[in-house]
C-alpha cells in the first residue's frame, strides 16, 4: 500500500460511517399509493379485540386495503403512543385508546385527524350520549374517536367454590346476597371461614377499587380537570373497602393482568372478580377448562363502567381516510353486536340493547347466563363519569398504595399519606 | 542540470508524504471509534447534562433553564436514594458470589479434563440466551404460589415465599438471574488468564506438598490479578445498570405496580429503572429529571467503579 492509500481508508470509513448515520431522513414516501398497489392500515391494539374475523370481511369488499394488527400489552400501548404522537414518528394508521387514557390523548386535539372530515359525525346517533362525548376534543368540536364498547359491570363468580363454601350459588340468590360492597366484604368473611382448599374470595383489591370509584358520581376528577383524589369522600371510601377485603385476608394477593394471575383463572384461585363486560372473554381465554363453573351476577353497590375503548386516527398516518373507514366499519352497529357474541365486549350503541339478538345471547362457559340481558341492564343504568387526563398516572400510584397494604409493607394510613404524596408529584 | 532539482523537489515530496503517514495515518485508523463515540457516547452525554438543567419533557414546546434545580429535587427525592439503595444491595449481592463462583469454575476447568471444550463452551450457553427469556423462567421459578424454588424449600419446612414482595428476597431473586447469566462469561476470561500462568509454577507447588485450594490462593489468582481487576470493574459497571431484569420480574413476577416502579413499594427499583420511571414511562415524561437522574447516575458509577478498582489493586496475594 502507497502512504495516500493507507491515509485515505480509514478516512474513508469514517466518513462512510458518519454519512450513514447521518442519511435516515430524506426517504421521500408517497402521499398516496398508486392505482393497483395496496394500501396497508396498521392498527394498535393492547389485547384481543375481537376483530380478526372482521378484517377478513372488509378485505372481501376492499381487496385494495391490507390490514396488519399490532397488539401491546396495556401500560406499554398508551406509553408508546404518547411518545410516538409527541415525536410524530411510529404510531399506526388506527390507534386504540382506552377510556383511562381518552382525555389524555383528546387533550391534543392537534395530533389526531377530525373524523368529522371523514363523515364519521353522522355516526353520533348511534352512540351512547357519554361515549360520543368523550371522543371529542375538548371543545367539542372535532370528532377524535368512535367508541367500541364500554364497561357496564357485573360480578363473576365460581359456582363450584361457592357451593363448597356453602353459599348459594344461584345467580339471582347471589346478587341477593351482596347489594352493597359492604355486604360483598360479609359474604367474603363467610367464604373464608369455610376455608376452601386453595382459593381467596377475590383476585386482588386493585380492579374492585377501580370499579367503586367508577360507580360514584365523581371520580379521581372534578369536572375542572383537578385531581381530588385527596378531597373525594367516594375515593377514600373506595380506598377503606378494598383495604379491608385485603385485611380480611380474602384477596389472592393475584395483581391482574400479571401471569400469576392468569394462572389464578386456570386453577380457580379466586371466587369472584369484579367483571365488566370485556372480562367475560378474558376469562373464557384463562380459564379454558372451567366451562360452567363461572356465573354472573349483579355487581354491589349500583351500576357502573370499567373500562371500554376508543379507536382514533393518528394525524401522522399516510392514509387517513381509509383509515376513518375501517374505524366506522370496525364500530359499525351489526359488527359491534359480533363482536360481543364472540369475545364479550359490550357494543356502545344503544339501539342493540333492546334487540332481541342481544337481550337473549346466553353464554354456555357461564352456565347460559344471559349475559346479553345483564350487561344490556348495566349499561343502560350507566352514569358517566368525568375523567381527566392524567388518570392512568393517578390509577398507578393509588394501585401502588394498595399493593403495599396487599404485600404487608403498610398500614392503610401509611399507604394512603404516600399516595396522596405521588398523586400530588403527577404534573 | 535541469533534473537535479526535480528530483529533490520529489525526494523531498515524497519524505513530506513520510513524515505526513507516520505522524497522521495511526491517527485516521483510530478515527472511525471516536467519530461513533462522539456520536452515540460524548454527545449524548453532554446533551444530557444540558437537558438537566432544564425544566424538559418531551410534549411541553418550551424548555425552562432551572439551573440545578433538578439535582436538588432529586437529591430530596427519597425514591432515588431507594433506587440507590436496592442497585447498590443487588450490585453486591450479584457481583461478589457471582466473581467468587467464576474464579472457582476457571480453576476446576483448567485442569485437564475429558469433554473439555463442551464444557468450556456450556459455561457461555447462559449469556447466550435472551434475557427476557431469563427473567420469565425465573420469575416462574420464584413464583409464590406455584414455584419450584418454594416447592423445594416446603421439604425444609420453609413456608411459601412471596419472592417478588419482600426487598430482600426480590433483591436475592434478581441477583440469582444475573449470575446465571454472567458467571459463566466471567469463568471464561478467568480461565483464559489462568492459562497463561506457567505449569512450573503449578509443579514445583505440588513437589512442596501444596494442596490445590492452597495453589489456587498463593499462585493464580496473584498471577491472574490484571484479570481480576479488569472483571470487577467491568462487572461493577455491569450492576449498577441493571434495569432489563427488574423491569420484566416486575411484570411477569405479579408483583404489582407500575411498569417501571419496580414493585408497589418499590422494592427492586433500580436506577436505570428509576431513569427509566421518570422520562418514558409516566404521561409527564420529565427529560430534565430523568437527565438529572442519569447524571448522577453515571457519577455514582464512576465512583463505585474507582473504589473497587483501588480495593482490588491493593489486595495481595490471599484474596480469599
Amino acid at each position: 500500500m502507497t502512504p495516500r492509500i493507507r491515509l485515505a481508508v480509514p478516512l474513508l470509513a469514517a466518513a462512510l460511517l458518519t454519512a450513514a448515520c447521518g442519511g435516515g431522513g430524506n426517504t421521500a414516501t408517497p402521499a398516496s399509493a398508486k392505482p393497483g398497489e395496496k394500501i396497508k392500515l396498521t392498527i394498535g391494539l393492547f389485547g384481543d379485540f375481537g376483530f380478526k374475523p372482521l378484517y377478513e370481511e372488509y378485505k372481501k369488499t376492499h381487496p385494495d386495503i391490507e390490514i396488519v394488527e399490532n397488539v401491546t400489552q396495556f401500560n406499554d400501548h398508551h406509553n408508546n403512543l404518547v411518545k410516538r404522537l409527541a415525536t410524530n414518528a411510529g404510531a399506526g394508521d388506527i390507534e386504540a385508546v382506552e377510556v383511562g387514557y381518552v382525555s389524555t390523548f383528546t387533550a391534543q386535539p392537534g395530533k389526531f385527524a377530525d373524523l368529522k372530515q371523514y363523515g364519521l359525525d353522522q355516526r353520533k346517533a348511534d352512540y351512547l350520549d357519554w361515549k360520543w362525548q368523550q371522543g371529542l376534543s375538548k371543545d367539542g368540536t372535532q370528532v377524535l374517536g368512535l367508541g367500541t364498547d364500554v364497561g357496564g359491570l357485573a360480578m363473576c363468580y365460581r359456582k363450584d367454590l361457592f357451593d363448597k363454601a356453602g353459599l348459594p350459588t344461584d345467580r339471582t340468590e347471589v346478587a341477593a346476597l351482596w347489594p352493597t360492597w359492604e355486604q360483598y366484604i360479609e359474604t367474603g368473611k363467610k367464604f373464608a371461614a369455610a376455608d376452601v382448599a386453595g382459593a381467596k374470595f377475590v383476585d386482588s383489591p386493585g380492579e374492585i377499587f377501580r370499579a367503586m370509584v367508577n360507580q360514584a358520581p365523581t371520580g379521581l376528577y372534578d369536572a375542572q380537570d383537578n385531581i381530588i383524589v385527596a378531597s373525594n369522600p367516594d375515593v377514600k371510601k373506595a380506598w377503606d373497602l378494598s383495604n379491608q377485603l385485603t385485611q380480611e385476608g380474602l384477596t389472592a394477593k393475584l395483581a391482574a393482568f400479571s401471569p400469576p394471575w392468569n394462572t389464578g383463572f386456570a386453577k380457580g384461585s379466586f371466587a369472584t372478580i369484579i367483571c365488566p363486560a370485556w372480562m367475560t372473554g378474558f376469562i373464557q381465554e384463562q380459564a379454558k377448562d372451567a366451562t360452567g363453573k363461572w356465573d354472573i351476577a349483579t355487581v354491589p353497590g349500583g351500576s357502573g363502567n370499567s373500562g371500554g375503548s376508543h379507536l382514533m386516527v393518528p394525524k401522522q398516518s399516510k392514509h387517513p381516510k381509509e383509515a376513518a373507514e375501517l374505524i366506522n366499519f370496525l364500530t359499525s352497529k351489526d359488527n359491534q353486536a359480533k363482536v360481543f357474541k364472540e369475545e364479550g365486549t359490550f357494543p356502545s350503541i344503544p339501539a342493540l340493547y333492546d334487540d332481541p339478538s342481544i337481550q337473549n345471547f346466553t353464554k354456555p362457559f357461564f352456565g347460559d347466563a344471559p349475559i346479553g340481558k345483564i350487561y344490556s341492564e348495566a349499561a343502560k343504568a350507566l352514569k358517566p363519569q368525568h375523567l381527566g387526563p392524567k388518570e392512568g398516572d393517578v390509577r398507578v400510584a393509588i394501585g401502588n398504595g394498595l399493593g403495599r397494604v396487599e404485600q404487608g409493607k403498610q398500614t392503610p394510613d401509611e399507604a394512603w399519606a404516600q399516595v396522596l404524596e405521588d398523586v400530588k408529584k403527577i404534573k | 542540470m535541469s533534473t537535479l532539482p526535480l528530483a529533490i523537489s520529489r525526494r523531498r515530496r515524497r519524505s513530506v508524504r513520510h513524515t505526513l503517514d507516520v505522524r497522521v495515518s495511526p491517527y485516521a485508523y483510530v478515527a472511525p471509534f471516536f467519530l461513533l463515540f462522539c456520536a452515540f457516547g460524548l454527545f449524548p452525554l453532554v446533551y444530557t447534562a444540558w437537558v438537566s438543567l432544564h425544566e424538559w419533557t418531551l410534549l411541553s414546546e418550551t424548555q425552562e433553564f432551572v439551573g440545578l434545580g433538578n439535582f436538588s429535587t432529586l437529591l430530596a427525592d427519597g425514591y432515588f436514594w431507594n433506587a440507590t439503595f436496592n442497585t447498590l444491595s443487588i450490585g453486591v449481592l450479584s457481583t461478589v458470589p457471582q466473581l467468587a463462583l467464576a474464579i472457582w469454575l476457571a480453576h476446576l476447568l483448567n485442569r485437564r479434563l475429558r469433554f473439555q471444550t463442551l464444557f468450556r463452551v456450556s459455561l457461555l450457553l447462559p449469556n447466550v440466551t435472551s434475557v427476557v427469556a431469563v427473567v420469565v423462567i425465573f420469575s416462574q421459578l420464584f413464583g409464590r404460589d406455584f414455584g419450584v424454588i418454594n416447592w423445594v424449600l416446603s421439604w425444609f419446612g420453609v413456608g411459601n415465599i412471596d419472592w417478588a414482595a419482600g426487598t430482600a428476597t426480590s433483591h436475592i431473586a434478581l441477583s440469582v438471574m444475573i449470575m446465571w447469566r454472567w458467571t459463566g462469561y466471567n469463568a471464561l476470561i478467568f480461565l483464559a488468564a489462568m492459562q497463561a500462568v506457567p505449569r512450573e509454577l503449578y509443579e514445583a507447588a505440588t513437589l512442596d506438598g501444596a494442596s490445590t485450594f492452597k495453589q489456587l490462593r498463593s499462585i493464580t489468582i496473584p498471577m491472574i490479578r490484571p484479570t481480576i481487576v479488569f472483571v470487577v470493574i467491568v462487572s461493577t459497571i455491569g450492576a449498577m445498570q441493571i434495569i432489563a431484569e427488574p423491569m420484566l420480574f416486575g411484570q411477569s413476577s405479579g408483583a404489582g405496580g407500575g411498569i417501571a416502579t419496580g414493585g408497589p413499594d418499590r422494592q427492586f427499583q433500580t436506577l436505570a429503572l428509576f431513569v427509566y420511571e421518570q422520562g418514558f414511562a409516566n404521561s409527564t415524561f420529565d427529560f430534565g429529571y430523568a437527565s438529572a437522574a442519569s447524571w448522577l447516575m453515571f457519577l455514582a458509577v464512576v465512583v463505585v467503579a474507582g473504589i473497587n478498582f483501588l480495593i482490588t489493586r491493593r489486595v495481595k496475594g490471599g484474596l480469599v
